[in-house]
């Protein structure tokens, strides 16, 4: 069935069953192919995105549950790799393979969204449900305090969810 | 100790020079045909075409093509800079291009064994050389100067005394017309002169990845391609007797479903890699639709005999061939049996370690396009030459109608050794006859992957009056029939600590196994690393000797090393004294329930000394505090960053480990995803590991697998002096323990 979705700003429509995750509608309807598959069962995280500025799980969120809230994904964190998170995943070089980073990233940036100065605490509570199979752990940790750092030195572009 | 550098061009190298249409120029690697095979005279090698490595355009853009899959371990950055550094071009000018397969060009593709530094380290290095040797000479033809008179920098060359200088693309056209020069030739660079190598450079598609570009195998998208699942039996070699088709092709989204028989391949191309296994393909508009059918298919299959596969009997066998003792003898020095009996102290334990699973973050997956009886596919194979032969054998192609894109990986482990899914997708889109984009589900990966054998090691050793050990012997138990054990399942006669020990033997006795085994990071050394370097430790505390002083004692009393296979014990020594004085070993006052353990291992050429400094809790749970990585991988650590990421993963990776486990009953794998088969999150990882290097007079060395066997007996060892409990069997699960 139709369904309207507002995605990085951008409104659209798609045919989709209301039970079919927003993982896929992304993925193979939308042709937004950052959100990662991993686990399909909420445990890796790689599938990370905001749903009205709170990361979830594209595997397990229907779309019948989507509805107007806006979805941001990686994407639409910027498209030029200029958001605080993704400068300083840059900066850090975090990744090896890199396929759980846009969910590390995106649960990274709802975090500095809601907590600018994170503590090593906000930061195991809001990462710890994303995993690295490369174990880039200690570098993910120094990215969200770098993330921190340049989004209090350019507070315009400290949010996780950017609305157009 | 000095060893004198080897090259592994052993063939008379060239350079083939090639101007570009657009005024660019290309440089190869050839090699010239031996004259006649090594050995058993077999007919002469052909000779591989023109490899192609580094374009120069003539706006002086550099491109460099990295040749190897990069599946994380940072291949793409590291050769195209060996290439870069003796070229003598700035970095920042230089774009990097991934290969497709095609060895002939471009010399061995493939991702395993931590082979890609010193399988590579000269010949990348002596490519570069002879492009800048070129230009150079182009340079004093043009100026009619010896070219002992000029030097290069930044992609230019300058005669210092005329002050004159011209960048590589203004020579461009000059070198097109020139002889190559005979790499052997070439003078390679003074390290002391490096600028870029031994430098960190970070990964090129660092850009790529945090703006979601789509770069991974599970991204490709080709036109008017279906997305499919592939349904196997649970047991291994299951065949389907019969299934709802029709019904399934009824169902929202699908567009085909079919039966694949497994062709009837009698003579396996790739040894330990059976490739396609029978099942049920099914295709539609998205993934997630041909996945969601999957739910409604009735399917009746003939298990086979595989059906009786059960770890609890596997155990039980095992506790059987213990009793019996060892099936047959792999080496024996002097009199084990009769030392043990003089022996001041004997020890004796039994250890045992599971199947695991790689799990790779990013599941199997390729997309396969066939048409007029050529295959075209995208993967992120470890080994794609062995996927295009075995893809070839399929579909009854020859390699050469095959075109495979090599394309980033979300992580190998070494999974990605095996090609079955490569196959399967080129199957599935020939008899589609669409191009068809294959993706495994979590639950598929689980369930039919390479596992790391498990197995059980059975222990006595002796020590004498004055602590050092004077008889070792060990009976290994694994998998396999009659003398072939099952892969990654074996232990050869060098096996640490023989050639220590004078009196030494090592029996093996294997069972049937009803699963498939594999390399795993490290193969067979993450788990004999365990059990070696935690036996070790028993000894040590049996003799009453540190732990440490306890390891290079043994490990001086093998010997003139210099012509002895396997460890350089002074190499050895070296990281183990290292890991010691960065952990302030043995000087440091730890809280009752904290202690350190270390373990060292060699593997892949590399030596490594790690220690862990382990909380352990009353209620069992562990928290990694610190860990400390000695390393010595030869003269040059080639991407400082890159080096230390693939050293600290490799330890959490290996810790993880310790928690892992994979167990079979129905001849079925009863893990089905990251909620039964675990690895580390953030906040049981060590937040600090400390990665030091020994640099040696050895050439360089891989990185991606011999960082992570020690960790495992050092966090073992950890566990015993924090709580006086040794472990002897893993998963830690087993005996109660679980991460803080």
């Amino acid at each position: 069935m139709p369904f309207k979705i507002n995605v990085n700003g951008t409104s659209s429509t798609v045919d989709a069953p209301p039970e079919m995750p927003l993982l896929w509608v992304l993925r193979d309807l939308l042709n937004l192919q950052a959100t990662k598959y991993g686990c399909g069962i909420g445990q890796c995280g790689a599938c990370t995105v905001h749903l009205a500025g709170k990361p979830v799980r594209a595997c397990l969120t229907p779309m019948s549950a989507v509805g107007t809230q806006p979805v941001t994904t990686l994407e639409g964190l910027s498209a030029d790799g200029s958001h605080p998170v993704q400068l300083a995943w840059q900066d850090i070089d975090v990744p090896q393979c890199g396929y759980c980073q846009a969910g590390q990233m995106m649960s990274a940036a709802a975090l500095l969204a809601k907590t600018p100065k994170p503590t090593d605490t906000d930061i195991d509570s809001a990462m710890n449900g994303n995993l690295c199979r490369c174990g880039t752990y200690i570098r993910i940790r120094q990215a969200v305090h770098k993330a921190a750092t340049l989004a209090s030195a350019a507070p315009a572009r400290n949010s996780g969810t950017k609305v157009r | 100790m000095k060893r004198t550098e080897k090259t592994s061009m052993e063939r008379r190298s060239f350079l083939k020079v090639t101007a570009l249409a657009g005024g660019g120029l290309l440089f190869g690697l050839a090699e010239a045909p031996k004259a006649h095979a090594q050995g058993r005279g077999g007919p002469p090698a052909a000779p591989p075409d023109p490899k192609n490595f580094i374009k120069i355009a003539a706006d002086g853009t550099v491109t460099i093509v990295a040749k190897n899959p990069e599946v994380g371990q940072g291949v793409k950055t590291m050769l195209p800079m060996l290439i870069a550094e003796e070229l003598d071009v700035d970095w920042k000018s230089v774009k990097i291009e991934q290969a497709d397969y095609d060895e002939s060009r471009y010399t061995g593709q493939s991702a395993g064994g931590s082979t890609a530094t010193p399988n590579n380290w000269t010949p990348m290095r002596q490519v570069g050389a002879a492009g800048r040797a070129m230009f150079v000479a182009a340079a004093a033809k043009q100026w009619s100067v010896p070219e002992a008179d000029l030097t290069t920098a930044s992609g230019k060359v300058m005669h210092a005394s005329s002050n004159r200088s011209a960048t590589y693309a203004q020579l461009a056209s000059t070198v097109a017309g020139m002889q190559p020069p005979a790499l052997a030739s070439l003078k390679l660079k003074d390290p002391k002169d490096y600028k870029i190598v031994g430098k960190t450079q970070p990964n090129p598609e660092i850009h790529n990845i945090v703006t979601g570009k789509p770069i991974f195998a599970i991204d490709v998208k080709v036109p008017g391609m279906l997305h499919a699942v592939f349904e196997k039996c649970g047991v291994f070699g299951g065949k389907v007797v019969s299934a709802n088709l029709d019904d399934i092709k009824k169902l929202p989204g699908v567009r085909q479903a079919f039966v694949i028989e497994r062709p009837d391949i009698t003579d396996a191309v790739i040894p330990g890699d059976p490739g396609l296994e029978n099942g049920i393909a099914i295709l539609a508009d998205t993934w997630w639709h041909a996945n969601n059918a999957r739910k409604q298919l009735k399917v009746t299959w003939n298990e086979g005999p595989r059906a009786a596969g059960s770890s609890i009997k596997y155990a039980a066998n095992a506790e059987e061939l213990a009793k019996k003792g060892p099936q047959r003898t792999i080496r024996a020095d002097g009199d084990a049996e009769g030392a043990l009996k003089s022996a001041a102290k004997v020890v004796e334990a039994s250890y045992s370690y599971p199947f695991i699973a790689h799990a790779p973050l990013e599941p199997q997956g390729a997309t396969a396009s066939f048409k007029d009886g050529k295959l075209e596919i995208w993967t992120n194979s470890q080994i794609p030459g062995n996927g295009r032969r075995m893809a070839a054998q399929a579909l009854g192609i020859t390699d050469k109608d095959i075109t495979q894109h090599m394309v980033r990986g979300g992580g190998g482990f070494g999974r990605r050794l095996n090609n079955d899914y490569v196959v399967e997708a080129a199957y599935i889109a020939k008899q589609a006859g669409v191009p068809v984009k294959l993706l495994w589900s979590r639950e598929d990966d689980m369930a039919h992957d390479y596992y790391r054998p498990g197995g059980r090691q059975d222990l006595k050793a002796g020590v004498d009056a004055s602590g050092k050990i004077v008889a070792w012997k060990n009976h290994f138990i694994s998998y396999g029939e009659g003398e072939r054990f099952v892969a990654s399942g074996a232990m050869g006669p060098t096996e640490f600590p023989q050639r220590f020990v004078p009196n030494y033997h090592l029996g093996a006795s294997v069972q049937p196994l009803a699963i498939r085994t594999g390399a795993l990071r490290a193969p067979s050394s993450n788990a004999f690393a365990f059990v070696i370097q935690s036996f070790i430790d028993e000894m040590a505390h049996a003799a009453g000797k540190d732990p440490v002083q306890f390891r290079l004692d043994l490990l001086s009393a093998g010997g003139d090393a210099a012509n002895a296979p396997g460890v350089d014990a002074e190499r050895m020594k070296g990281v183990v004294k290292l890991a010691a004085e960065k952990s302030g070993w043995g000087k440091k006052t730890l809280p009752k329930g904290t202690a350190m353990g270390i373990g060292f291992h060699f593997s892949h050429r590399g030596y490594f000394a790690e220690v862990a400094e382990v909380k352990v809790d009353a209620a069992k749970k562990i928290k990694i505090n610190k860990v400390w990585v000695a390393a010595d991988v030869g003269s040059q650590i080639i991407n400082p960053g890159a080096a230390d990421n693939i050293c600290q993963g490799g330890i959490v990776d290996g810790i993880s480990e310790m928690m892992q486990e994979i167990t079979i009953e129905g001849g079925k794998v009863q893990q089905a995803n990251y909620h039964q088969h675990t690895m580390m999150r953030l906040t049981q990882a060590p937040p600090e590991i400390e990665v030091h290097y020994l640099t040696s007079n050895n050439p360089p060395t891989g990185l991606g697998e011999p960082a992570l066997p020690p960790i495992l007996p050092a966090v073992a060892n950890a566990i015993f002096s924090a709580t006086g409990q040794r472990v002897r069997q893993l998963p830690l699960s087993k005996s109660g323990y679980s991460w803080a």
